[in-house]
């Protein structure tokens, strides 16, 4: 294993040299200084040794399939890293006079355009960091909007039962309370149940499509047409944007506010975790809610910083997660109108090619494989023959082929869930590798379920008590007189 | 397409597989009236072109390689080591995502344990969450955590009129819908010691920063009687800080803060226009089961060998759903990443030389200022990096001045947050600043007064 790094310090060593002072010195005022500093004393090459082994303790699309339901871990081009670091982009202060970042101020002004116009919104505001941080500055607007149309006593958001966590959480830091949907046995929402709760206490819906079953939602036109009947908006959760770029626009459907996820359906990486970047996209009536300040031309043509007339106000410090913007502007202007809507077939081709395969194999029941599939598919983890396996022993014996196992058990709807999402970056040679490897792991599984079991075998730890990191939490290690 | 790799003879071959003759086919669940719409969008460009295209946008801005900042305010010009990036940049660090498989992400969980670790001990408390999104967020979440550590609900919070006006509106967005009382910030002058008189019990939390927007550095004394006060009426504190401060001066576990949040840009990450940046987020052990975003936790796998993975997830949105402690799921990992390789290679002596320069360069410069005519230096209080200073002419005026004429982007201009100041700015000195811009600057701001200047409206 690999050493944790303060057992790496040794007293007297250093990874950096300053400069001494070039001025006068002032006293530092003693009563204020700290006792000691328990950081770290290491050398430059040993630092990065760590991490460069750290690194190597890691997978990543970079390495190899990455088919993690829900999170459209695409490839993410080079040219986006170059760009984002730009001295012109990466050595700009945000609160520079605007005369001096017009250039960084157009980009954000067109991706704003460009968003909406994929999406088919009147207006974006790029500020939220993230989808769930784009999920609360929705639900703000929406609630906002109908404080502002004397609907105040609204409070309740309907979500789908197959929704992401994020939605009803969301909700729930704004202060409104969450009805839970039920989904229909074809995948779809429960429209008779949907109905019956459109009351006159109906902020809106927060809607899914296509949904986390990775089916596009047949009523969509229908279920957005009952809510505006109702009073209530409609949130549409971006997260599954990836299967439906120049395919249909949110906004058209009847979708009043969106997030983005730019860190899947726009290629920014995932970081490990983050930085993503989650705009919002709204339709006219909404436009005024909007957080910022967001962009916008002036008569003169010059770009200018502008608040929302009713703005929710702002989410975040500045402007929003800048470095992904440029990585999404860069890869969307690579790809262009065709090039985008080629993405989300290859996408929804690739998800579909897998379900095929699976089928006509019958390790898997794939709950609704009746229906095609959108960029993703929820199969489950119940191989007949082999009743002691579950999801999770198949996850993990993924990881001993060589590839990151789905997202397992969510949605929370399907029992034993494996929800697998290949993207349109993958060759149709990785895709027959996954499948052989999952119809391999079926027979495994009815032969030497042990095997399954004691999964991963390869990687470099084995299987980890969660349980004991729970009951005893051991969150940090700081040296003796750290604190 | 470069990015999508499949031949025609794959594609026919797929399509064979599926069942299908044309992709068309797998979307005839959209209704037909909305399906294929044509996007108005730019025509795509090659890498190439779109490096050109990329690369004069950049050219058309001003940056702080080229010419000198002193502006602050919440996000700083720190020096970066090289080794940051290197790190940073491996693919198998940034084109991961969350380690919901811990055994193919001992790397990135380790990394963030680590980073936990040092943000542990930087600001003297017991743990650390694995980031928000930036300062602004830490601070609205650090809210919403003390409201729910109460057991009878509280809703008053109490705001330092010098915590940054950012962080305060940021809180005011996101508690919106939650019926608080949001008070202590409406006259400007409210110092901590009245802060701390408005703490009553019906208040959850009291929130402060140190050093305070101003730049002004509070005692260790100060803040341990704030500390007091505030959990004499069960209230918690919670304490915004500069992290590059900490490499000097006492950190708020030492002075009795329950919670400490911290824009951690300038631990590693470049200004990048505001984002993305770090939000610190640490608290006292009691605090954990509350505390919201991702925690990596040490534990021991089947063979009994150390690793370490995502842990207390039940307080998080995908298990809790709407009874989470935050809808917080993508963080900012990557810049915790960089902040920890930051520390990591900055280490004990590193982290304090860098809060040293500061200190002295910045204090240079206001000694030098001071002593032109015309402008005064308003710091009763020691300060660490920041200072107000009172202009002799309107700000706008004057960093447009510094910018046209001696290529130097000047102090934050204070007047529209806090206009009882004055015509005043908020300089900012950290160790990327020589001497020799601090004397450009201090000639900028005396030939100001001397010079007509042009009247802004002609400039705009």
């Amino acid at each position: 294993m690999e050493p944790f790094i303060y057992d790496l310090s040794r007293p007297g060593r250093r990874g950096v040299d300053m400069p001494d002072p070039d001025v006068p010195l002032t006293p530092l005022p003693a009563e204020y200084l700290r006792d000691d500093l328990p950081l770290p004393e290491i050398g430059e090459p040993e630092v990065v040794r760590h991490y460069v082994r750290l690194s190597q303790r890691n997978y990543a699309v970079d390495k190899g399939f990455y088919p993690l339901g829900s999170c459209t871990m695409k490839y993410n081009p080079k040219i986006n890293e170059r760009m984002a670091r730009l001295p012109g982009f990466a050595l700009l202060h945000p609160l520079q006079d605007p005369a001096t970042v017009q250039g960084a101020m157009q980009l954000m002004y067109e991706l704003q355009q460009m968003l909406a116009e994929i999406a088919g919104f009147a207006a974006v505001s790029l500020q939220p960091a993230a989808g769930a941080h784009g999920e609360l500055s929705g639900v703000l607007i929406m609630r906002a909007a109908q404080v502002a149309r004397g609907q105040g006593h609204r409070h309740k958001i309907l979500v789908p039962d197959s929704a992401h966590g994020t939605n009803p959480a969301s909700t729930t830091m704004s202060g409104l309370t969450v009805i839970e949907i039920p989904s229909g046995a074809d995948g779809n929402v429960d429209l008779e149940a949907l109905k019956a709760q459109l009351d006159d206490q109906v902020v809106g819906l927060m809607i899914t499509n296509p949904s986390t079953l990775g089916l596009f939602e047949q009523h969509i036109v229908e279920i957005c047409r009952v809510v505006h009947e109702a009073g209530g908006f409609v949130y549409g959760d971006g997260a599954n944007l990836n299967a439906i770029m120049g395919i249909t626009r949110p906004g058209d459907l009847g979708i009043d506010v969106l997030h983005f996820n730019l860190h899947k359906t726009f290629s920014t990486p995932h970081g490990g975790g983050g930085p993503g970047s989650g705009p919002v996209g709204v339709s006219a009536e909404l436009a005024d809610f909007l957080p910022g300040p967001i962009v916008a031309q002036n008569a003169e043509g010059e770009y200018v910083w502008t608040m929302p007339a009713r703005s929710i106000g702002r989410v975040k410090a500045f402007h929003g997660n800048f470095g992904m913007f440029v990585r999404a502007y860069t890869y969307i202007r690579m790809h262009g109108a065709e090039g985008l809507r080629r993405v989300s077939e290859d996408a929804v081709l690739n998800a579909n090619y897998i379900q095929a395969l699976l089928k006509q194999r019958g390790d898997y029941p794939i709950p609704h494989g009746d229906r095609f599939c959108m960029h993703e598919l929820v199969a489950q983890g119940r191989i007949a023959g082999a009743e002691g396996v579950h999801t999770l022993d198949i996850a993990k014996r993924l990881i001993d082929y060589g590839f990151h196992p789905p997202t397992i058990y969510f949605p929370l709807i399907v029992p034993e869930a494996l929800m697998i999402e290949p993207t349109e970056t993958e060759t149709k040679e990785t895709l027959d590798a996954f499948v052989d490897a999952l119809t391999a792991i079926a027979q495994e599984a009815r032969t030497n379920p042990e095997l399954l079991h004691t999964a991963p075998h390869t990687a470099p730890v084995r299987r980890l008590d969660e349980v004991r990191a729970a009951r005893q939490p051991i969150l940090a290690r700081v040296p003796v007189g750290g604190r | 397409m470069r990015y999508t790799p499949h031949t025609d003879a794959d594609r026919r071959a797929m399509m064979a597989t599926i069942g299908i003759t044309d992709v068309a086919e797998l979307f005839a669940d959209v209704p037909a009236e909305y399906r294929f719409p044509k996007l108005e969008l730019p025509a795509p460009l090659t890498e190439m072109e779109v490096a050109r295209e990329l690369e004069a946008l950049a050219d058309e801005n001003t940056h702080v390689g080229q010419v000198a900042c002193f502006l602050g305010a919440g996000a700083y010009n720190h020096f970066v080591p090289a080794v940051v990036d290197t790190v940073i940049s491996r693919g198998e660090f940034y084109t991961a995502y969350t380690p919901y498989q811990p055994e193919i992400s001992q790397g990135t969980l380790q990394a963030m344990f680590e980073y936990q670790s040092m943000i542990a001990a930087l600001t003297g408390m017991d743990a650390a969450n694995a980031s928000h999104y930036d300062g602004a967020t830490a601070v609205a979440e650090a809210v919403i955590m003390a409201l729910h550590s109460h057991r009878t609900p509280r809703k008053k919070v109490l705001l330092s009129p010098v915590l940054h006006p950012q962080y305060r509106a940021v809180v005011r967005t996101y508690t919106q819908g939650m019926g608080l009382r949001i008070v202590g910030d409406e006259q400007p002058d409210t110092d901590f010691h009245a802060l701390a008189a408005l703490c009553d019990e019906e208040t959850a939390v009291v929130v402060v920063q140190n050093p305070d927007f101003l730049g002004q550095l509070h005692s260790p004394a100060e803040m341990r009687d704030l500390a007091e006060a505030v959990h004499a009426r069960g209230a918690l504190l919670a304490v915004s800080v500069d992290p590059i401060s900490l490499g000097l001066f006492t950190p708020p576990g030492a002075y009795g803060a329950d919670i400490v949040t911290a824009e951690g840009q300038a631990l590693g990450n470049s200004l990048s226009f505001g984002g993305p940046y770090l939000g610190i987020f640490a608290f006292r052990n009691e605090l954990v089961r509350r505390s919201s975003g991702r925690l990596v936790g040490e534990t021991v796998d089947a063979n009994g060998a150390c690793g370490y993975v995502l842990t207390l997830s039940t307080r998080e949105q995908h298990i809790r759903r709407g009874k989470a402690t935050s809808n917080i799921c993508t963080n900012q990992g990557l810049n915790a990443l960089a902040a920890a390789v930051y520390l990591a290679v900055m280490g004990k002596h590193g982290l304090r030389k860098v809060a040293e320069l500061c200190w002295h360069k910045a204090h240079y410069a206001a000694d030098r200022i001071a002593q032109i005519p015309g402008y005064e230096v308003v710091a009763p209080k020691p300060f660490f990096k920041e200072f107000v200073v009172r202009c002799p002419r309107p700000v706008a005026e004057i960093n447009r001045f510094l910018l046209d004429e001696y290529g130097i982007i000047g102090g934050y201009d204070l007047s529209h947050d806090y206009p009882h100041l004055g015509q005043a700015m908020l300089l900012c000195v950290t160790e990327m600043n020589t001497v020799e811009e601090i004397d450009d600057l201090v000639h900028a701001l005396a030939e100001v007064t001397e010079s007509d200047l042009i009247p802004l409206e002609v400039l705009f």
